[in-house]
């Protein structure tokens, strides 16, 4: 530690803390066993009196470490907040003993005494980060120039900031080039209007903040946020000159739907069957279809989920098929005002204020609406085409004859490799490769979409979820993608409308802004957001072990030839999930660390086996787990005072030699609880709860090694809203243990 | 500036997950907010959900997160019970007048809970759409933030009773405390005031009010919760027993001319979630599903998919007519025509969830009426006002999120003065 460290202890017994345990035997600890130069007792600790005391004792006596023995720390932060230099610990007197435990009780008094203890360790071996502001390129790269690219472009002028966009045709605009009209759901919600693109490419291409690239793909990414190099390839020829970007926008979009593989529903042989967008690119520009000219035209009929809601095709729905094509038949009743039209649905979904443009639609005369599913299709032999429709809501089964036949195709992202139904396996073996082995993750690397082609060791793209769309905490965070400083807007990141679209290239846009900030002020982004600490590596021991690099949930580290890691501070999310890979310990945070938890561990007084205590620890996630535990205390549950509490920053960032430590330190079992996971996954950091359940096995062979049960470490999975559950956690286990019976290490 | 007056880069009003969201966002790009909100808490309706579709997951989890940012970053003042009254824009700023309701317990609150134990008057809890009670002197839920009592004086008896003023230790409680108004200028205000749940008792019909089994999906979702009026036990209303079977009525006063004429987006699969609660804690109560279309856009379809498969869950299609009492039994009849088959049917259940529509409150905003459309919600697509989330169209919670996130850059826009 660079500065002699100097600690105030200050005990509040206030809020039954002082009924309950005895704050002057508690104070003895920190003065006479822990020997800290400062420590006192108040009744009130957060009143005015009582943290102007801690001040002027920080200022006179030159504390640069304050443990503050009291509520939990998620209670009363801004008045326990001291100067930036003074490092503030928090001992959770009152949620996690007083509250929870036997008043005036031994072993209450010995888990207050513990928990002092082990705040005083830490506080001890942690320093205050100081933020590392680093220079960011302020530009962004867009890639994708359709509505959400050119939304996205536009928006990041509007903070300031400057702009390339690449598009891979030869034109911006994208899908919406090829669309006769939109309906935006906006009041008065009835009204087909222009697509507005034109206007939307002009403001891109008068902007001077923004620079277009058109017939133009990425070669290359490299480097990290805030300072990435991106190499171009121009009508397919690679670019001399790289340029640099501080963060991109991914708006990419989507692919068609192929209508090739439509042939149930007669796509590919009949002329008739045309998709969705071949008639609007009809209603376009008056672009010969042979489908429709030159030939009467007495019927349409639109079939919906062409495709879509299919296991055999896209499982899922495109959102934006029945709007449209709505849409359409209000082009076809204006050009063929006498024509019948059918429109085939499985269910009408018209979401929000867009019911009022179905509504319309349904009450124009010849616009029909069957509920149904197309069973066949085949020719009348005097060019039209004969559906057979199951009609589920009549009950029976009917047959339309139709000049033309409209498919509504779903919406595949571009993100997609191979087809959709492989996708979820092959996305699988990925994410096990990365636990597994670098080989199989290299592969599958192989296999990315090539979009962004980034130089990251784990990968060229964004990590992908099912059916393609880009991994993201897509209900509370849905702009946490698994790559700082890379977010998805529009259509690749889930079939959306134009003002959705519009809506999440403004997020996606701010989130790069926001990105930027951060690193110029040396702080991290969400869920970290504003923590200074970065790792440091002490790379002289290294054993290239790559554990580090193959687990980083962000792929922030890469590797040299040896494989050697090499960190990029501004891709890192500050979980701490390679400090908790890596095998040497030499991944350190200047606040939470092997050593600062060793030590904490390390403080516990430890009974011995004739005592008759047993000594749990308890490892818990800070987001979930650990908040849940104070809820326990809010309500007043009680469980087994022989629980020792560790809140950690993931259940991923815990390292085997914690462990190791407890056990070692006479510990009789060990329970760690943290966040779901698998698909339906919680934990903030993706893949933090996941790891530590993989990492769980090698402790459990470990334990055998040693002749210990493996029981004696076990894990659980939280969520926040289970804290009911807590209380027969612990009980439960520490019954298990006094049946196993105690450490046998104890005391060695 | 006086203690009257506040200025800051943004003011959000609406402290509900699109409010959160849009103002630990632009405090962490380097902007000062402050943000409003007019209940005591913050999270809004989300932190009255049981837990999220698709993935069933608590919103606490994620508000957990967003409070931590919110309660840890200096550039974010939060003031709760606070209505915006009016606004007006001057030299470029905007000035809102702001009513700060009292709230009687004041920052010195340590919220170590010695006066509820003391209170001796009760209130109907409306965190709990009134399903049950709390003291007059409470605390919405365990999780709230601020974490500090509240007191509602239609209940309490003031300084008569001053039980909980001898009993807090930290002189936190104020029972003279008075409403304020203060003015806060800032360069941009975000609109993220949200929702109501559409007044179930305007559908006489469907037995709101009449039968006590009759209950809202809102109301479900907090007999569902952990921390609900029965700790996450779903019972039967009337009885508190168990429950063997369960209606619900998709659309109940939505895509209706004499109701809401829209669709509220999110109700399908709220009620296809709530079915897996009651599936969860009851595996052999019957369930039936009266809906008209399910709308389970895009990706959620897997979640439908997933509900699909469960064959005590029957899909009716066809609007409810009515529910009536059963005259045989306690039970409920739900008569509806089931449009697949073409019969109509009368389904004999013990409790009915009412799949009720989100109101917007837009309409109530002092805001020009010319800025609200004609189903009561903001008009997003304008340069003169920023609003985000259900305030603007009905959405799920990820598209709000994704809208406020966004308007945090149409603010950074109108502060700079562009």
């Amino acid at each position: 530690m660079s500065v002699e460290t100097k600690v105030g202890v200050y005990l509040c017994s206030g809020c039954e803390i002082g009924e309950a345990v005895n704050i002057d035997e508690l104070g003895k600890i920190a003065s006479e066993e822990s020997k800290v130069p400062v420590c006192k007792n108040n009744s009130w600790l957060c009143s005015e009196a009582g943290v102007e005391e801690i001040k002027n004792d920080i200022k006179n006596e030159n504390l640069n470490r304050v443990v503050i023995g009291a509520c939990s720390h998620r209670f009363l932060a801004d008045v326990f907040n001291f100067d930036s230099d003074v490092l503030v610990e928090r001992v959770n007197l009152r949620e996690n003993v007083v509250w929870t435990h036997k008043p005036n009780d031994e072993d209450t008094q010995m888990l207050a005494s513990d928990y002092l203890r082990m705040g005083i360790a830490k506080a001890r071996n942690s320093e205050t980060p100081k933020p590392q502001p680093i220079d960011a390129n302020e530009t962004i790269l867009v890639v994708g120039g359709g509505v959400s690219g050119l939304t996205s472009a536009i928006a990041a002028t509007k903070a300031g900031n400057s702009v390339v966009l690449t598009e891979k045709e030869d034109k911006l605009g994208g899908w919406l080039n090829k669309f006769h009209k939109v309906n935006l759901g906006n009041s008065p919600f009835t009204e087909i209007e222009s697509t507005g693109i034109e206007e939307l490419i002009s403001e891109v291409e008068s902007n001077e903040k923004i620079k277009v690239y058109t017939s133009c793909l990425i070669e290359k990414i490299s480097g990290a946020p805030g300072d990435f190099t991106v190499m171009l390839k121009i009508n397919n020829e690679v670019q001399s000159e790289p340029f640099k970007v501080g963060a991109i926008v991914q708006a990419t979009g989507w692919k068609e739907y192929d209508p090739n593989n439509l042939g149930e529903l007669g796509y590919g042989k009949f002329d008739n069957v045309i998709t969705g967008i071949q008639l609007e690119e009809f209603f376009k520009s008056g672009k010969s279809n042979s489908a429709i000219n030159g030939k009467p035209v007495e019927s349409f009929t639109f079939i919906q989920c062409a495709g879509s809601r299919n296991e055999k095709h896209l499982p899922y729905c495109s959102s934006v098929c029945c709007s449209v094509s709505l849409k359409q038949a209000m082009y076809v009743r204006e050009k063929y005002p006498d024509a019948l039209i059918y429109i085939i649905y499985k269910d009408m979904r018209t979401p929000a204020q867009r019911e009022l443009f179905y509504k319309k639609v349904q009450e124009e005369d010849n616009i029909f609406f069957t509920k149904g599913e197309v069973t066949s299709i085949s020719g009348d032999g005097n060019g039209r085409v004969i559906l057979d429709v199951d009609d589920t809501l009549l009950g029976e089964k009917i047959q339309l004859t139709s000049d033309v036949v409209v498919l509504a195709t779903g919406m595949v992202p571009t993100t997609l490799v191979g087809d959709i139904e492989s996708n979820g396996e092959d996305s699988e073996p990925a994410e096990k490769a990365t636990l597994d082995d670098g080989k199989k993750e290299a592969e599958s690397a192989e296999a990315g979409a090539k979009i962004l082609n980034l130089t990251y060791r784990q990968g060229t793209d964004l990590p992908t979820l099912m059916y393609g769309f880009p991994d993201s905490h897509y209900i509370c965070f849905p702009y946490e993608t698994r790559r700082t400083g890379i977010y998805a807007a529009g259509c690749v990141r889930s079939p959306m409308d134009i003002t959705a679209t519009k809506n999440d290239s403004y997020g996606a846009s701010f989130k790069a802004v926001q990105l930027l900030h951060a690193i110029k002020n040396g702080v991290a982004v969400h869920p970290r957001a504003r923590d200074a600490s970065e790792i440091d590596i002490f790379i002289q021991r290294c054993t290239q072990c790559k554990r580090c690099t193959e687990e980083c949930p962000f792929g922030s580290l890469d590797e040299d030839d040896k494989g050697t890691p090499l960190p990029n501070p501004t891709r890192c999310r500050r979980c701490g999930i390679c400090l908790g890979s890596c095998p040497e310990r030499i991944i350190t945070f200047k606040d939470y660390s092997i050593q600062s938890v060793s030590t904490m561990i390390k403080a516990v007084e430890v009974p011995d086996e004739f005592e008759e205590k047993p000594r749990i620890l308890a490892i818990m996630c800070e987001n979930d787990a650990y908040p849940s535990l104070d809820l326990v205390g809010r309500y007043r549950m009680q469980f087994d005072p022989s629980i020792r509490v560790i809140p950690v920053r993931c259940l991923g960032s815990v390292n085997v030699v914690w462990i190791a430590d407890a056990l070692s330190r006479g510990f009789d079992g060990i329970l760690m609880i943290g966040c779901k996971h698998g698909d339906d996954y919680q934990c903030h950091f993706i893949k933090g709860s996941e790891l530590a359940e993989k990492r769980m096995e090698n402790v459990q062979d470990k334990l055998k090694q040693l002749v210990l049960e493996p029981e004696r470490v076990q894990i659980h999975t939280l969520a926040i809203d289970e804290y009911a559950k807590l209380p027969g956690i612990f009980n439960d286990f520490v019954e298990e243990i006094i049946e196993m019976g105690y450490n046998p290490y104890k005391g060695m | 500036m006086t203690e009257n007056s506040i200025s800051s880069d943004l003011l959000v009003v609406g402290g509900g997950i699109a409010g959160i969201t849009a103002a630990v966002e632009a405090a962490e790009t380097g902007l000062t907010v402050t943000l409003v909100e007019k209940n005591s808490f913050i999270g809004g309706k989300v932190a009255q959900f049981n837990q999220y579709f698709p993935k069933l997951c608590p919103p606490s989890c994620g508000l957990e997160i967003n409070i931590r940012r919110l309660r840890t970053n200096p550039a974010i003042k939060l003031l709760t019970l606070a209505e915006v009254t009016k606004v007006e824009k001057q030299n470029g700023k905007e000035k809102a007048e702001v009513k700060l309701n009292p709230r009687y317990v004041n920052e010195l609150c340590t919220s170590c809970g010695e006066c509820v134990k003391v209170c001796p008057e009760e209130r109907p809890n409306d965190f709990n759409y009134g399903m049950d009670k709390t003291k007059a002197i409470y605390i919405p839920d365990e999780n709230s933030y601020p974490a500090r009592y509240v007191i509602d004086m239609n209940s309490c008896k003031g300084t008569s009773c001053n039980k909980c003023v001898e009993v807090c230790q930290y002189n936190a409680i104020d029972l003279d405390d008075k409403e304020k108004s203060i003015t806060i200028e800032a360069g941009a205000i975000i609109w993220a005031t949200g929702w109501e749940p559409y007044d179930a008792s305007k559908l006489e019909i469907l037995g709101f009010g009449e039968f006590p089994d009759v209950v809202t999906n809102v109301m479900m979702e907090r007999l569902a919760a952990p921390n609900g009026p029965t700790k996450g036990e779903i019972l039967r209303p009337s009885t508190k027993e168990k429950i063997n079977s369960v209606a619900f009525v998709q659309c109940a006063g939505s895509r209706d001319e004499d109701h809401l004429e829209y669709c509220s987006s999110i109700c399908c699969l709220s009620s296809l979630k709530q079915a897996k609660y009651i599936r969860e804690q009851y595996p052999d109560a019957e369930i039936h599903f009266h809906y008209i279309d399910i709308r389970s856009n895009g990706i959620l379809e897997e979640f439908y998919n997933s509900v699909k498969e469960d064959d005590k869950l029957h899909f009716h299609r066809g609007k409810v007519a009515k529910v009536i009492k059963d005259s045989s039994s306690d039970k409920l009849v739900v008569e509806a025509e089931d449009s697949l088959t073409g019969n109509l049917m009368q389904n004999k259940v013990e409790m009915v969830v009412l799949a009720t529509g989100m109101e917007s409150t837009a309409k109530k905003l002092p805001i020009d009426k010319s800025l609200v459309d004609e189903m009561g919600f903001l008009k997003s697509n304008n340069d003169e006002l920023i609003g985000c989330g259900v305030s603007t169209k009905p959405k799920e919670v990820a598209a709000v999120v994704q809208e406020a996130t966004g308007s945090v850059l149409k603010a950074i826009n109108t502060i700079r003065g562009n």
